[in-house]
């Protein structure tokens, strides 16, 4: 057996065999790190590419759009050179040339779009324009004048030069409902065209409504839960998770079958003369059918939580206090109720957060006024196709969570969350 | 970045695939996906024996956009409104169509001229012509219905909820005609600020008592549950809702706003070449009579026309419910695809607007 | 049993049942009067329905029939917080939100007394457990016994003249628990109040009460001071519970008076006292506490039997030796004695007789 005495070799530790130390220790427990890295990759691979990476590609999206820019080269390097100087013939003739381009590659489309994104009505000014291209002789200033004299508009070449470079902030300057003005400048959108700042106001204020109700109603069942015997509980559990077990769409028209004008719980309002027929309440496609479904939907999300950390709390809490001389109610109040904060804070974020973003329950309840943020960013993923805009709408969703999360971390710590 | 993209997105798209030799079309589904079924894909198997399949989406033209531009194109062919035709095409997301290869009309009429005007664009080649119209609840109005379009915006006179859909298209023509606009002069109108605010002062009007719909499927119901008394539909749905199963609903055409509904093909289709070969032959002067027989929406093709014989149950004659027969197009626009292409973001913010106050 | 003479009914429990199913009865007809000032423990194995009197006494259970007294007011009906009774929990139960100086503020918060007042009797308390300089800690960054004192001094602040603890030392380790029983004891003694108090720990229950109340089956076994308790248990079962104890199975022989002459299963016969069995003939088990028991024949008692022993094992274990012997064929008989000067220690296999004083070998009901 090799000598336990250690070497005194320029003062590094080294094991028996003469190896330093540390080295010896690396290459033993390199093994068990290959290994748990290699248990994690997987998750990791699938994480980056299913969630990490489409997020990211997303907001991107958010601050570029080269639809103008890859497409109008020759007029790119006309700003470039030019700057803000009103167009000049030499601006026309490479206007011409792209427009040119851009019919012989099918182009034209995509460049009036993303314009008219900026200045709504102009897109047919591009691919009428394109189709005529062939023909532009110079002077191109007259001849393109001649296509059509909006071309002369100080607003559309300041929303050219706008988009000649593909990084851009114009979709987050659209999702706080600005937009290009006459003399290049962002102003506010016209009243009847603003939106978005209403409905971000709006989706904030209904997912506190909803994430109190869901407080109020889902605390005395976690309570429940926490203090029923196993065999009770755990049937209450079930009714808990069943809806989760349950499509969302069948959840969501199950409410409506109820909540309808014409709907069950009408009926039976009506036949027990706690309404007349004609005064049916209406609680559908408006907010109420909003806030009652999302209600419904999310209440899991507040009970789990808090019922993990309610189960913690040993009964001779509340026992202590009554014994100390504490009503019932002081004991909730200053007793389980503090313990429960935790729950609490977990329960409302999680719940904030998904209804912030939810989107299909909205839009099948909410009517014109229920509907959220996220049903306007699915109208421009799907419908209005206008990716950019959607994703500057979704980023600034995510920035206003995550503000959020950090408050919650500041006011409460984040490791004070429960989730289960 | 461009290829992590690609595989991420095919991730989420791979559940369809798509092998040699074969036609994927993505359509609507319901009765619309069945008469397409029955019409084109069964007897273009038959024929060539190509095999066929058919995939549902609650718009079709939605996914385009991210197959083209994930490179992961997993249908051959689209069934898509003209509008959204219209402006994939300008983005570049469809292939071109060479209008050399449909056939001629059956009655030997030159396939340019069989077509019904703009039926054929660069990149697509339409069906059927649908309508958006409105229908009502007859048990709601025993004294007999609204007929025009101005009825529908009357609440006096015809009291009870609305369904309308939930956009500015057709909402804004119908608005216009109601307010007694010819219907040659909607689209004028709405280019101008003060046409779009009467459309919006009319909507104004019954904005308290509607209900939006958005899904195709959803007008029937809102009649069939009395959550409305009248909703502006397709008129296909309301044919299938009334003939087929029987619902007191009656159509009202006035003022009726009808477009074409397009075949065509994403940009990169796997079998681009079978699924041009399959839009030729399912603009056939026949297969578009063949579908009538199925649903109540107009052939795109004149010499179709005379062919629409019965309905699938052997005793309803399908032209009083086609939106292009003449009695319903006394009053009636076509749906302009430019106007849309340029307005559609500035009225559906507006409108969206108008909504929220 | 004798009747304390300073028992004036404090608590009274008049027949008292408690049934949670309806089916069965945790306590089964519950007769006890505590005095006032007194210490008893309620001693008795797990489900021996020791805790549900407690519980029904601080009013966290209702009684399913019979009265509850306290100061001779029933208290059936009343709810805990107005029963003013302090209360000790096994696990402390101390608030986990709040710091020490606001667990023991807050029964006074509650009764609304003011913030001077308060603070006098929070740190008079603290003072009481020598925990004042932890006043501003968090109960997690306390140990154990300093929980134990603080739990001690929140159930005392509010001056109750009744102290219920429900196993309040069972977390502890050995030494702290023995010096907690001490501290404990010398409260009761100088604030003179009332503690009703639950273990399942025979030496704490001996060490700390007045009287000890053994529960066994939803009955209590025998109420009686310790030393009591120990050396004339009323049946088999305490005399199992409490100590260390020697049995023997026989027959009545023979009885008179006090004395009684056993013929144990393998024929000896044997002195004891009758304790509950009355007639010759009767099956009786004799109960002797392995201390109680001399071998060596000079040190005998007058009037002791001798039975033959054999030695089967010795322990050495510092104070005392340990020796398990085979007597009347038990195999574990076990016989204690004081490591003095000059004391025997004996071998395995040694053949000895024993012997005790009839008045240690009590003659039970079996």
């Amino acid at each position: 057996m090799a000598s336990p005495d250690i070497p005194n070799q320029n003062d590094v530790l080294r094991t028996v065999d003469g190896i330093p130390l540390k080295t010896a220790l690396a290459t033993a427990s390199r093994r068990a790190r290959i290994r748990a890295f290699l248990l994690v990759v997987p998750l990791l691979v699938f994480i980056l590419l299913t969630f990490a990476v489409p997020i990211g590609q997303m907001l991107s999206r958010s601050f570029t759009d080269d639809k103008f820019s890859a497409n109008m080269v020759e007029l790119g390097k006309w700003f470039d050179a030019n700057g803000k100087a009103a167009p000049d013939e030499a601006a026309y003739a490479a206007l011409a040339a792209d427009l040119k381009t851009s019919a012989e590659d099918r182009s034209a489309g995509n460049v009036g779009t993303r314009i008219n994104y900026e200045l709504p009505g102009t897109r047919s000014l591009f691919t009428s324009a394109a189709r005529k291209a062939r023909n532009l002789e110079p002077p191109f200033k007259e001849a393109i004048l001649a296509l059509d004299p909006q071309w002369a508009r100080a607003d559309l070449w300041a929303a050219m030069r706008s988009a000649s470079a593909p990084a851009t902030l114009n979709f987050y300057q659209a999702a706080l409902d600005r937009q290009i003005g006459a003399d290049g400048e962002f102003e506010a959108a016209p009243e009847n065209t603003q939106i978005y700042v209403k409905l971000f106001i709006r989706t904030f204020v209904m997912s506190i409504v909803i994430t109190g109700l869901c407080l109020l109603l889902g605390f005395p069942i976690a309570h429940l839960l926490a203090i029923l015997p196993l065999r009770h509980a755990s049937l209450l559990m079930i009714l808990v998770l069943l809806p989760f077990w349950t499509s969302l769409l069948v959840r969501t028209t199950s409410w409506m079958v109820l909540l309808q004008t014409q709907g069950v719980i009408n009926d039976l309002l009506v036949w027990l003369h706690i309404v007349s027929d004609g005064g049916r309440l209406e609680m559908m496609y408006n907010q109420t059918g909003t806030i009652i479904a999302m209600t419904h939907i999310l209440l899991p999300f507040m009970i789990l939580p808090l019922y993990s950390v309610m189960k913690t709390i040993p009964p001779s809490y509340a026992r202590a206090a009554r014994s100390l001389g504490a009503t019932s109610w002081t004991t909730f109040r200053r007793i389980y109720l503090p313990q429960t904060i935790s729950g609490i804070g977990a329960g409302g974020i999680l719940c904030f957060i998904l209804a912030v973003g939810y989107y299909i329950t909205p839009a099948l309840v909410g009517g014109a006024d229920g509907t959220l943020i996220s049903n306007q960013i699915a109208f421009h993923m799907q419908k209005s196709l206008n990716w950019s805009l959607a994703a500057a709408l979704a980023g600034m969703l995510l920035v206003a969570v995550l503000i959020l999360y950090w408050a919650y971390d500041r006011i409460i710590g984040i490791d004070n969350m429960k989730l289960g | 970045m461009k290829k992590l993209l690609i595989l991420s997105t095919a991730l989420s798209t791979f559940a369809f695939g798509a092998s040699a030799q074969e036609v994927v079309l993505m359509s609507w589904g319901g009765a619309y996906g069945k008469s397409q079924t029955e019409a084109y894909l069964k007897p273009f198997t038959a024929e060539t024996g190509i095999k066929t399949t058919m995939v549902d989406a609650d718009n079709p033209a939605t996914p385009v956009k991210a197959m083209v531009e994930a490179n992961n194109v997993t249908v051959d062919v689209v069934d898509i409104e003209y509008a959204d035709a219209i402006r994939l095409c300008d983005e570049g997301l469809l292939e071109t169509l060479d209008p050399a290869i449909l056939p001629d009309g059956a009655d030997g009429t030159p396939a340019m001229d069989d077509f019904l005007p703009g039926a054929v664009t660069d990149c697509s080649a339409a069906t059927i012509v649908f309508s958006t119209m409105y229908a009502y609840d007859t048990t709601k109005f025993p004294n007999g219905g609204p007929k025009t379009m101005a009825d529908f915006f009357d609440i006096q006179k015809f009291p009870g909820k609305r369904g309308l859909r939930k956009g500015a298209k057709a909402n804004l023509e119908m608005a216009l005609m109601a307010d007694g606009v010819p219907a040659a002069d909607v689209y004028a109108t709405l280019e101008t600020d003060a046409g779009v605010d009467k459309a919006f002062a009319m909507l104004d009007k019954i904005k308290a008592d509607t209900v939006w719909w958005e899904a195709g499927a959803q007008p029937p119901q809102l009649l069939a549950d009395g959550e409305v008394s009248m909703s502006t539909a397709y008129n296909g749905r309301i044919f299938a809702a009334a003939v087929a199963e029987g619902k007191p609903f009656e159509s009202v055409w006035d003022g009726q706003v009808y477009e074409y509904d397009v075949l065509a093909v994403p940009k990169g289709a796997k079998n681009k070449d079978v699924a041009m070969q399959f839009i030729a032959y399912a603009t056939g002067t026949q297969r578009l009579a063949d579908q009538a027989k199925y649903i109540a929406y107009g052939p795109a093709r004149k010499s179709s026309g005379p062919l629409v014989g019965l309905y699938e149950d052997g005793k309803t004659e399908m032209a009083p419910y086609m939106p292009t027969s003449a009695a319903n197009l006394t009053n009636a626009l076509a749906s302009d695809f430019e106007f849309w292409a340029d307005h559609d973001t500035q009225l559906n913010e507006r409108f969206n607007s108008w909504l929220l106050n | 049993m004798v009747k304390q003479p300073q028992n004036d009914g404090f608590v009274v429990f008049d027949h008292v049942q408690k049934s949670y199913d309806g089916e069965t009865l945790v306590v089964k007809d519950l007769n006890l009067s505590i005095g006032k000032g007194e210490f008893l423990t309620m001693l008795g194995p797990s489900g021996s329905g020791k805790t549900t009197c407690l519980m029904m006494l601080a009013g966290f259970e209702t009684a399913t029939s019979g009265d509850i007294r306290l100061d001779g007011r029933p208290i059936n009906t009343v709810p805990p917080h107005k029963r003013g009774i302090g209360m000790v929990f096994q696990n402390y139960a101390l608030f986990p939100h709040m710091t020490v100086g606001e667990n023991l503020s807050f029964p006074l918060e509650v009764r609304g007394m003011g913030k001077d007042e308060r603070e006098t009797k929070v740190k008079r308390a603290l003072d009481m457990v020598q925990m004042y300089d932890f006043i501003n800690r968090r109960p997690a960054q306390l140990s154990g016994g300093q929980q134990q004192r603080i739990a001690l001094a929140r159930a005392l602040v509010f001056d109750p003249s009744l102290v219920l603890m429900d196993e309040p030392l069972g977390a502890l380790d050995k030494q702290l628990r023995e010096h907690m029983q001490f501290e404990i004891k010398h409260l009761h003694e100088s604030l003179g109040i009332t503690v009703v108090y639950v273990t399942h720990d025979q030496g704490e229950a001996l060490t700390m009460s007045d009287r000890v109340a053994v529960f066994n089956d939803g009955r209590i076994q025998q109420l009686a001071p310790p030393n009591e308790l120990y050396e004339r248990p009323d049946n088999a079962f305490v005399a199992q519970f409490i100590g260390e104890n020697n049995k023997l199975e026989g027959v009545v022989e023979s009885i008179s008076g006090n004395q009684a002459e056993v013929r144990l299963t393998t024929g000896e016969l044997i002195a004891a006292t009758p304790v509950n069995v009355t007639k010759k003939g009767e099956k009786t088990l004799v109960s002797i506490r392995p201390e109680r028991v001399e071998f060596k024949p000079e040190m005998m008692p007058s009037g002791a039997h001798m039975i033959e022993a054999e030695v089967l094992e010795f322990i050495y274990m510092g104070d005392l030796f340990r020796t398990r012997l085979r007597v009347a064929g038990h195999d574990d008989f076990v016989i204690k004695s004081r490591n003095t000067q000059g004391q025997t220690m004996l071998r395995p296999g040694e053949k000895i007789k024993i012997g005790w004083s009839p008045a240690d070998a009590r003659a039970l009901q079996p």
